[in-house]
């Protein structure tokens, strides 16, 4: 997985506090940027042994004099050597603002380091490619579009061997992609698209990563939905995802995320999902879910939730298309490891991210909604009683008990006796409108399935748990029916 | 939250599940004032709903969130320096000190190699539109009488009648730079007098050429230019000027004359 980056400064003498602290206000950035719809996320890719051996100087702000010697002597320097060290203090210099502005004023500069990445010289062809790595990393939009030049040589070397080069040529691309649509409106006719799909094929992991965080960068695009999606899906790209995607011994966890997140982005754009289920999507990501909950309970610290946030969301959006239900008959959609596995990952983000747990309960609905099988199967596995701690943290929880409990008598009856009564009186007690609503829901289908709830209802003053909503708006109606039932049957 | 302990155990066991229980609704279920009804529910990509998962992702690509899965599966190769060793592909002295640096040379200069022309390009398929081009003298047949010249973008299906059709394409619908480099127009000059010879590198590369090794201590680069005879026959004279990686154009036209080649382009 992604272990080489350190944006910026590199934060080694930082205490624990102030890495926390970075952390919230990057959170904090971060969320004003989703509001504002401006998400948007670069990846730097510097390398550490070369960092290591240049350990101890520290990154020059460069003139326009120095620029243009190191420019000078990298493209006629008489010793190789001489122009490689060049070009690497150039890139060097290039890590600070001031010098990246510096440069791209410059007359010929860009033209230069696009002569050298195409040069024949592979060194210098990788220094240069360096370089404009660190030009398209900047936050600054005239330093990065001053890329646009090099983008048709990114785009072709792709289809080359050199996996390092690859990699470096991608992470470029995914900055440049990200920046704005301008760039993007380059990049589409130049083949971004088929180009990816050729290098997909790679079989080094640094290049599928790298590959499906460019990719993502280009799906989570505004425009995607109908500038992009249609030509991803057109290509033999998904079927390759699907297939990094499927769990065994090859399966790696960086990669996975990045692809996973790409699946993501496609189908909550709702572009073509019939598409991707004809693809086997729904059973490779089911198989993938298995594993997931599976590696929860193996590994303590590897990132997983990262990987379950977007196979939780693909899965959840899929089962609502029309074509799921006819591959319904499938195993996997029916297999009640299913649903074992989601309440694995469910205690798993209990304990890492409960901020997720909302998106895992949202597949505990969609799978139970329409499914007398999976119902049964939170039945079976006794996962009710799990189920209701879970209470707190999202009213979710109640609606997939009414998906339970409208199923008829056969199924309230195994949601009865137990905690579920108590639980739902201490639901009562919330003063959140939704959640009351969704109780009373719930407690019409008990005691119109269940012979005796309302009995126990009464007796365990749920009249006046029922009285403290008889005068709320929404309420009301509901209230006063549950009332008549519970004492005239 | 307990989970029930069999629970992990079904996780590992073999797929399938219990029959399911007889559905039997009632009419009066969810009627007024009661409402539910069971829901497939599905949140589009810019739904609140997904903002807690984005910023993690976003924090993960920012590498905030420094956590890593276990044991790196692909390590860093670390630059390793190695006592210097000569690339030992024939007629290549480039040397090296780290591995790293020698794959992408190779990778580079060595791997997709024309055997007619010694010419490099950096991927497989330029290199098969070249000597399909360049060296096909059926190639040369066909193009007189229909549309040969391929549009270099993978997944562009066009053909053209000439290069320059081609390269005008490239511009204006793939939005492809005027001077791309492995595009460029070969001016085949007969018999090469150097000088002549770092004319054609030149129109090649472009204006800011990185020039030429063309240096008297350079004795590496034995690569052939270009032959404008017949194909089969190949001028053997040697030159300083290092294979270009140029996807030129204005490919001999097998057993025309010199004259007439130069017309066409």
């Amino acid at each position: 997985m992604w272990s080489r980056q350190r944006g910026g400064l590199k934060p080694l003498r930082c205490g624990v506090e102030q890495l926390r602290c970075r952390r919230r206000e990057r959170e904090a950035a971060l969320r004003k940027a989703r509001r504002e719809q401006q998400l948007v996320s670069k990846r730097l890719l510097r390398d550490e042994a070369l960092e290591e051996a240049e350990e101890g100087c520290v990154a020059m702000i460069f003139g326009e004099a120095e620029i243009q010697q190191f420019l000078r002597l990298a493209q006629r320097g008489t010793e190789e050597k001489e122009r490689e060290g060049a070009l690497v203090s150039l890139r060097r210099g290039l890590q600070r603002p001031e010098t990246q502005q510096t440069f791209i004023r410059l007359e010929g500069s860009i033209r230069t380091l696009v002569g050298l990445l195409t040069s024949n010289q592979a060194l210098l062809q990788l220094e240069a490619a360096r370089c404009l790595h660190e030009l398209s990393h900047s936050e600054q939009s005239a330093v990065v579009e001053a890329c646009l030049p090099a983008t048709s040589y990114l785009l072709t070397y792709l289809s080359g061997h050199s996996s390092d080069f690859i990699e470096l040529c991608l992470y470029t691309l995914g900055n440049l992609i990200v920046e704005s649509e301008a760039v993007r409106r380059q990049l589409l006719p130049q083949g971004i698209v088929p180009a990816l799909a050729a290098c997909i094929q790679s079989p080094h992991l640094t290049v599928l990563e790298a590959l499906g965080y460019a990719l993502s960068q280009l799906l989570q695009a505004k425009e995607a939905p109908e500038k992009i999606i249609p030509s991803v899906l057109g290509s033999t790209l998904p079927q390759h995802m699907l297939q990094l995607l499927q769990p065994g011994p090859k399966l790696n966890l960086g990669v996975a995320v990045e692809f996973a997140w790409c699946l993501h982005y496609i189908i909550c754009s709702q572009v073509n999902n019939a598409l991707l289920i004809t693809q086997g999507a729904l059973s490779t990501l089911g198989l993938l879910l298995l594993d997931l909950a599976g590696a929860v309970q193996r590994t303590e610290d590897a990132g997983l939730e990262l990987l379950a946030c977007p196979v939780l969301r693909c899965l959840s959006n899929l089962l609502t298309e029309a074509a799921a239900e006819a591959v319904g008959g499938q195993l996997q959609l029916r297999d009640e490891r299913v649903v074992a596995a989601l309440f694995i990952l469910l205690q798993f983000l209990l304990q890492k991210q409960p901020s997720l747990l909302p998106e895992g309960l949202w597949l505990l609905n969609n799978l139970t909604a329409n499914s007398p099988s999976f119902c049964t199967s939170l039945l079976s596995l006794d996962l009710i009683e799990p189920l209701l701690h879970l209470l707190s943290v999202s009213n979710v929880v109640l609606t997939v008990l009414c998906n339970v409990a409208e199923k008829g008598p056969a199924y309230c009856q195994r949601l009865w006796p137990g905690p579920l009564l108590s639980s739902l009186l201490d639901t009562l007690a919330f003063s959140d409108t939704e959640v009351v609503g969704q109780s009373l829901e719930l407690l019409q289908l008990l005691f119109l399935y269940q012979p005796g709830a309302a009995q126990a209802f009464l007796q365990q003053s749920g009249l006046q748990a029922l009285q403290r909503h008889e005068e709320v708006a929404q309420l009301q109606d509901r209230v006063h029916a549950l009332q008549q039932t519970a004492l005239h049957g | 939250m307990q989970l029930p302990p069999a629970l992990h155990a079904r996780l590992a066991g073999a797929p399938g599940s219990a029959e399911p229980l007889p559905v039997e609704r009632d009419p009066a279920a969810g009627t007024t004032p009661f409402s539910f009804a069971p829901r497939l529910v599905r949140f589009p990509r810019e739904h609140d709903f997904f903002e807690d998962g984005d910023v993690q992702r976003h924090l993960y690509l920012q590498d905030v969130l420094t956590q890593v899965g276990g044991a790196p599966e692909r390590p860093r190769r670390p630059s390793a320096r190695v006592p210097e060793f000569t690339c030992q592909v024939a007629g290549c002295c480039q040397v090296f000190d780290a591995l790293e640096d020698y794959e992408h040379h190779y990778h580079a200069l060595h791997r997709n190699v024309c055997s007619f022309c010694k010419r490099a390009f950096p991927s497989g398929h330029l290199l098969d539109t070249h000597i399909l081009e360049w060296h096909d003298s059926l190639f040369q047949i066909l193009a007189e009488r229909q549309d040969m010249y391929q549009c270099l973008v993978e997944g562009c299906t066009e053909k053209f009648r000439t290069s320059r059709d081609r390269k005008e394409h490239l511009v204006m619908r793939h939005l492809y730079p005027a001077d791309f480099r492995f595009d460029k127009p070969r001016r085949s000059r007969g018999p090469a007098v150097p000088g002549a010879a770092e004319q054609v590198l030149a129109e090649a590369l472009g204006d800011d050429r990185v020039p030429s090794e063309g240096d008297a201590m350079e004795v590496c680069s034995e690569h052939v230019e270009p032959s404008p005879e017949p194909a089969g026959e190949r001028r053997a004279y040697s030159h300083r000027i290092p294979s270009t990686i140029c996807f030129g154009q204005g490919a001999s036209r097998g057993f025309k004359s010199a004259k007439k080649r130069n017309k066409h382009q």
